[in-house]
């Protein structure tokens, strides 16, 4: 864990000024009031592109206090750019602590996953979101798809899935698989692999899901009924891998695909990288353990 | 055949577009199982009348009653939800351009299954099952089921929107010039299997026309409209073989052989 310092005085605590930060507090206690609603919010401009997780980054913002650890993962790395740089403004405009373990964090900003470890009581997971709307791929009109989702009428959005099983026998989304919140709103789980959706269900921690870009946030209560859309005779299914984690030899985790020369020869390893290495340090090899140190493929420290 | 109260109660219809008439003081009724033909020129308001009926669009005056199970609703003053229930529950409608009525980018199958998934199914298989029925119902090989709409002939794009909107078991169904941009041999064949399907189902409908062969075939009453306006109205053979208002003999003989 890094320990507090001192946060740069050119800016105001966690960049937003006060009002805004107001604002989008209130607009978190309309989400949490209604699971899976999605709440149109003032999104400022923030020091990054708009899509580059300026939604996650202002619900941080405007929650984040003295007290809180920090975690940011950016499809499931701690390490690489987009993680490193939020952690780093945070870091610079809060002086909050920032860590990499999953159970030491007590705020976790992330990009399209969710961490193996278990989450607990407390904790707040921030999604960052690029398109709030499930519905908006077969309804373009937002007057419509509000209309839809204040009656329920969400018939059309099962027509992807029997598009899929029509085509290819089975449905083929591997990510951003809908889900219906608490038997009401069907959202966007946001591109998270559809092997984490199930982590959403009764989930103990506080889900929060921002949208910079089209200015919309929503949320799922601790231990909310979370349900991956499916057909009755074609349940919601897992991908599954033949073989575990070439590091750590997990067989639990959600593993990234990763070409390691270009005799076609690859490798798949865990997504999570404070989990791998947690793993690999409490003695837990893998198959490619060995050659991957040898030629500095593990990430941190070898 | 004809129940005792009527399934739709048309009462002074009037739609406006600002200065212009759309239509005025339209007031009919429409038993079940009944084929109610709306004959008139291009301009005379056919199509304005059928979205007001349909819950497309407000008239300005006056009210649309429609029955469901003992009670009438004025479909306009229910609550937008509740009608949008019945527009996709009590009646369905069938445009002119297939492609108003189609999702182009998804399967003739998925196409037919929207409307099931939009009352609740959620079982693939029963689903399947019901989609090939009604393909086969209305003439498509079943072997197009997983074939996009783009791929189908105007004819089959049609018979697709129809088997679409029946499968979700209307009582009642609009038609907008069903058979129009289709040759001739298609068209007889599709009012053909509209005459079976309508009678099968015993369902009620509106269809409206400019083309007196069609309203001959499938209709049971004619309304003649012009201007805006109702002129005649009666039993289809009554109104073809003896028109009274001078517009509807005008019409009626400027048709080759209706």
């Amino acid at each position: 864990m890094t320990p507090a310092s001192q946060h740069d005085p050119d800016y105001n605590y966690a960049y937003l000024d006060e009002a805004t930060k107001r604002m989008l507090r209130r607009c978190l206690l309309k989400a949490i009031a209604i699971p899976g609603y999605q709440v149109p919010f003032a999104s400022r401009e923030m020091p990054l592109a708009r899509g580059w997780g300026t939604g996650g980054i202002q619900i941080t913002a405007a929650i984040i206090g003295p007290a809180d650890t920090l975690k940011v993962i950016d499809q499931g790395a701690d390490d690489t750019t987009n993680a490193v740089s939020i952690r780093h403004f945070f870091a610079r405009v809060t002086a909050v602590a920032t860590t990499e373990e999953t159970t030491k964090a007590s705020l976790i900003q992330t990009r399209h996953r969710i961490p193996e470890e278990p989450l607990r009581d407390g904790q707040i997971l921030v999604y960052q979101v690029p398109l709030p709307e499930p519905l908006r791929k077969l309804i373009p009109s937002e007057s419509e798809t509000r209309k839809i989702h204040a009656w329920a009428e969400y018939g059309p959005i099962y027509v992807r899935l029997y598009e899929d099983i029509a085509q290819y026998g089975h449905v083929t989304s591997t990510y951003s698989h809908p889900i219906l919140v608490n038997d009401r709103y069907i959202a966007s789980p946001t591109p998270i692999p559809k092997f984490d959706n199930p982590k959403m269900h009764m989930s103990p921690a506080l889900q929060l899901f921002g949208a910079g870009r089209e200015k919309r946030l929503y949320a799922i209560p601790p231990y909310t009924k979370v349900k991956s859309l499916d057909f009755e005779d074609y349940p919601f299914a897992l991908q599954r891998w033949d073989e575990p984690c070439a590091l750590c030899g997990s067989t639990s985790s959600y593993l990234d695909e990763v070409i390691i020369n270009d005799a076609n020869e690859r490798m798949f390893v865990c997504s999570d990288t404070h989990y791998c290495e947690t793993r690999r340090a409490e003695g837990h090899e893998g198959p490619q353990l060995a050659k991957a140190q040898s030629v500095r493929l593990t990430g941190c420290a070898p | 055949m004809i129940e005792e109260a009527p399934l739709l109660r048309a009462q002074n219809v009037t739609r406006l577009y600002g200065g212009r008439v759309g239509c005025r003081d339209i007031s009919f009724s429409l038993w079940p199982g009944e084929v109610l033909g709306v004959v008139g020129e291009s301009g005379s308001g056919k199509t304005t009348l059928l979205r007001s009926l349909a819950g497309f669009e407000p008239p300005d005056e006056g009210a649309i009653h429609f029955r469901h199970g003992t009670e009438e609703h004025d479909i306009y003053a229910l609550d937008e939800a509740s009608r949008r229930a019945m527009m996709r529950t009590e009646w369905g409608m069938v445009h002119q351009n297939p492609r108003d009525g189609l999702r182009l980018d998804v399967s003739a199958g998925g196409n037919i299954g929207e409307s099931l998934m939009a009352r609740g199914d959620r079982h693939y298989g029963k689903m399947r099952a019901r989609i090939t029925d009604w393909l086969q119902r209305v003439e498509i090989d079943s072997s197009r089921i997983d074939d996009s709409p783009q791929s189908f002939s105007g004819g089959m794009q049609q018979r697709l929107q129809i088997a679409r909107v029946l499968v979700a078991e209307p009582r009642l169904v609009f038609m907008d010039e069903p058979t129009g941009g289709l040759d001739v041999s298609v068209q007889a064949r599709l009012l053909d299997l509209l005459r079976v399907l309508v009678r099968d189902l015993h369902l009620a409908a509106i269809i409206v026309t400019h083309d007196l062969a069609v309203a001959r075939l499938l209709t049971d009453r004619l309304i003649v409209m012009k201007d805006g306006h109702i002129i005649e109205e009666g039993l289809t053979d009554q109104i073809l073989d003896d028109p009274h208002h001078a517009y509807t003999q005008l019409l009626t003989s400027a048709v080759l052989s209706a």
